[in-house]
């Protein structure tokens, strides 16, 4: 990945759009600006949406895009420092002391001062997205699950780019990162950390986007079969399900109508494979009560609870 | 940035203040810097510009839109206005008469169809040209807009086959308001005094379900504190009781002196939970509410039992596990739950009994009772020492009342003999408050664990 070079900031929004397309990925029109402007601005961007609906993916296709690497750090309730930052290599410091005891050195000031240099230092997701040497795409995923204190604690590295560590003292980017912050929104984020950030919400596709979307994922699908199953997905969004299927899921659904190889979405199709678009029992007696009743198709038994 | 739009900007962030989207200064500089780099004379780019730059969550985004649209709309007639650049009565419906009706109607259904919107401007001025003449006029744009909508027969609900998607409909009568609205400011030759934005605009489209949703919301984030509580505590060792047996074999690495004290791992508790649901007349506007925290928590809970009591206690577990339609769950329990006897009114001490040699033998230390009621005894004995019979077997008891904390006690209320028993008890008549209770029993680890 170092080896290409970083490609330069994008020179409009129709650019940008064609770049993430490129990597694969179909922006909509505030997806595409606002990924410009954080590259033309150099500010964090704050991805919010429900799940599934490519948030993350859309950081993965920026890295593609501009040729970065693309550092992610995967946030979870009792997240601390020492996973998101750094952490003396404790170890390796011991190994080092007793090295130097067996050869009868001891353990003087000079010591000291070397198991505190950075060979000891175990670099966690924003240290090395920050001591870098080339530029990077830092993903701080699902930053609701974390505690305010954390989010606290992010505002120095967002807003300064730089972490301090007491016993080396500041560590500053060289080269400035591009931050995805995604949220599922379980929680509302504090106002500091959304001041600094550019804001984005992705919401489920239109139809037609949807479309366009699965096509490109799963090109051998039928064109008329693709149409047919995004219209099933649409309307299924319109229920009230405890988790509609996101983008992602419809994705799975057509490799597997692809798989299976159905050439028509009746009703024994969506009952066969409904478990991959929908993951909750009462979620898959409902979609059979008001959905697939619509599909022609053989009556199968059994299929509601 | 052309410099002459700064000052339009900003009395466009002034407005968007005014209705309480919180925009700091940084943000107004992030915009101008965001603005500086795009294409601004596109109109969507140039939104989205601003709307990612100051609008900072889904809600403000939706004032953003409507404050935005308003703003703009009559920043453009203002300049209209003063340089009499109006586009005449005539030349504006010109051709009226040369218009099909049919024909504008079925080019009118086929842009609704379709959500050709930049075509349904011009369509709203055809149709209020050919559907709404002068004279007939209400002066309520309101009406006239459902004048024009009948006239030209979108019908929208019904069994009709030609019926249309409301929200599109919807779409085209945003475009009609929006011509209505333009030919009076013409006419008048002034711009009417903006109008704050309405409560109902503002909120995010209102239903049952869209609080049932914020409902969920709150409840998400309880079972997510609880589920990782336990593995907090063990991260930050507190309070961790040292295991002799595992101490002592580490020792024999060291002479059987005891260097490295080892420590018992602490399993994360499973919380097993009892919630018991006042659904009387007397809270019965809270009790939609209530039941929709049920509901929530059912969703989110294994090992959940509810009930719910008037006069006597049912269990409702089963009920909620079979449906999933929240309006057919609170009919299966006006009918089939067996709650009110005779009067209809609460009966807590009756209730206490019952439920007491209901659950007997499965509450234990690890159970959390969760009452939510308004403690309104209707002059019946409290049986205040079954409930604390109740609350010392239970690991917690938090009650959680819909009324607000200074009625309590007040008539026939007997909060307070019930509330030195809970372990909490908490005012619960929004969902600012559920969430708060969350936050609370989340903050406080001290308070869930035993």
């Amino acid at each position: 990945m170092g080896a290409k070079t970083d490609r330069p900031a994008p020179s409009s929004v129709e650019d940008e759009r064609k770049r993430l397309a490129e990597a694969g990925y179909l922006a909509d029109e505030s997806a595409a600006l606002v990924s410009f402007l954080a590259e033309r601005l150099d500010k964090p961007v704050l991805v919010e949406g429900p799940a599934g609906v490519g948030k993350t993916e859309l950081a993965k296709a920026v890295a593609r895009a501009t040729g970065r690497p693309l550092v992610r750090l995967q946030c979870y309730e009792g997240l601390d420092e020492a996973k998101a930052l750094y952490e003396w290599n404790y170890r390796k410091q011991l190994l080092h002391i007793q090295a130097r005891a067996a050869a009868d050195e001891g353990a003087g000031e000079s010591a000291e001062n070397e198991i505190f240099g950075e060979g000891f230092l175990l670099e966690r997701p924003l240290l090395t997205a920050i001591a870098s040497g080339e530029p990077v795409v830092l993903l701080i995923d699902e930053i609701d699950k974390t505690d305010q204190e954390f989010e606290a604690m992010l505002l120095e590295v967002l807003s300064e780019f730089q972490i301090s560590i007491p016993e080396l003292g500041p560590v500053e980017a060289t080269t400035q990162p591009l931050v995805f912050l995604t949220s599922n929104d379980s929680r509302e984020l504090t106002e500091a950390l959304k001041r600094r950030c550019l804001y984005l919400w992705i919401d489920y596709p239109s139809r037609e986007r949807e479309l366009e979307i699965v096509r490109l994922h799963v090109p051998d699908l039928d064109p008329k079969l693709a149409g047919k199953m995004v219209d099933v997905i649409q309307e299924i969004r319109e229920l009230d399900l405890k988790k509609p299927p996101s983008l992602s899921e419809s994705i799975d659904w057509a490799r597997t109508l692809l798989l299976i190889g159905a050439d028509d979405i009746d009703r024994e199709t969506l009952e066969q494979s409904l478990s991959i678009i929908v993951k909750h029992r009462t979620d898959i007696d409902l979609i059979a009560e008001r959905v697939a009743v619509k599909l022609s198709g053989p009556e199968t038994n059994g299929q509601t609870g | 940035m052309a410099s002459s739009l700064a000052p339009g900007l900003l009395s466009f962030f002034e407005d968007l203040r005014a209705e309480g989207v919180a925009i700091g200064t940084s943000e107004i500089l992030d915009s101008f810097s965001a603005i500086d780099q795009i294409d601004w004379t596109d109109k969507e780019d140039f939104r989205e510009a601003l709307a990612a730059t100051v609008a900072k969550s889904q809600e403000d985004r939706r004032v953003f839109d409507l404050v935005f649209d308003r703003y703009f709309f009559r920043a453009t007639e203002q300049g209209a206005l003063e340089m009499d650049l109006g586009e005449g009565e005539q030349n504006r419906h010109q051709g009226s008469n040369r218009i099909d009706l049919d024909q504008l109607r079925d080019a009118i259904r086929e842009a609704i169809v379709e959500g050709r919107d930049g075509e349904m401007s011009d369509l709203a001025q055809l149709a209020i040209a050919a559907f709404g003449p002068q004279g007939e006029r209400s002066g309520v744009i309101g009406v006239d807009v459902q004048r024009i909508r009948r006239e030209l027969e979108l019908n929208t609900g019904g069994t009709d086959p030609a019926r249309l998607d409301p929200d599109a409909v919807r779409k085209f009568e945003k475009h009609l308001r929006r011509e209505l609205e333009r030919d009076s400011i013409e006419r008048a030759g002034k711009l009417p005094p903006a109008k704050p934005l309405a409560e109902l605009d503002r909120s995010l489209p209102g239903s049952p379900t869209q609080d049932l949703a914020a409902v969920h919301k709150a409840v998400t984030q309880l079972k997510r504190r609880i589920a990782t509580l336990g593995h907090e505590q063990r991260g930050r060792r507190r309070s961790q009781t040292v295991d002799v047996r595992r101490t002592m074999r580490a020792s024999l690495e060291t002479g059987g002196v005891p260097l490295n004290l080892r420590y018992r791992n602490r399993r994360p508790r499973r919380p097993e939970i009892f919630v018991c649901c006042d659904v009387s007349t007397s809270v019965s506007s809270s009790s939609v509410f209530f039941l929709s925290v049920l509901h929530a928590l059912h969703d989110s809970f294994r090992k959940l039992r509810s009930f719910v009591f008037i006069e006597r206690i049912s269990e409702i577990t089963e009920i909620f596990e079979q449906e999933r339609d929240f309006r057919k769950i609170s009919e299966k329990i006006t009918s089939h739950g067996g709650v009110a006897d005779i009067s209809g009114y609460t009966d807590y001490g009756r209730v206490w009994l019952e439920f007491e040699e209901m659950i007997r033998d499965d509450l234990g230390p690890r159970s959390t009772v969760i009452v939510l009621g308004d403690a309104r005894a209707n002059g019946r004995d409290p049986h205040a020492e079954a409930f604390g019979k109740l609350a010392e077997r239970a690991g917690h008891t938090y009650w959680l009342n819909p009324e607000p904390k200074l009625y309590w006690n007040y008539g026939d209320s007997v909060m307070r003999a019930y509330e030195d028993r809970c372990d909490g008890a908490f005012e619960c008549w929004t969902t600012k408050h559920l969430e708060s209770f969350v936050n609370l029993i989340a903050a406080d680890p001290a308070s869930t664990r035993r």
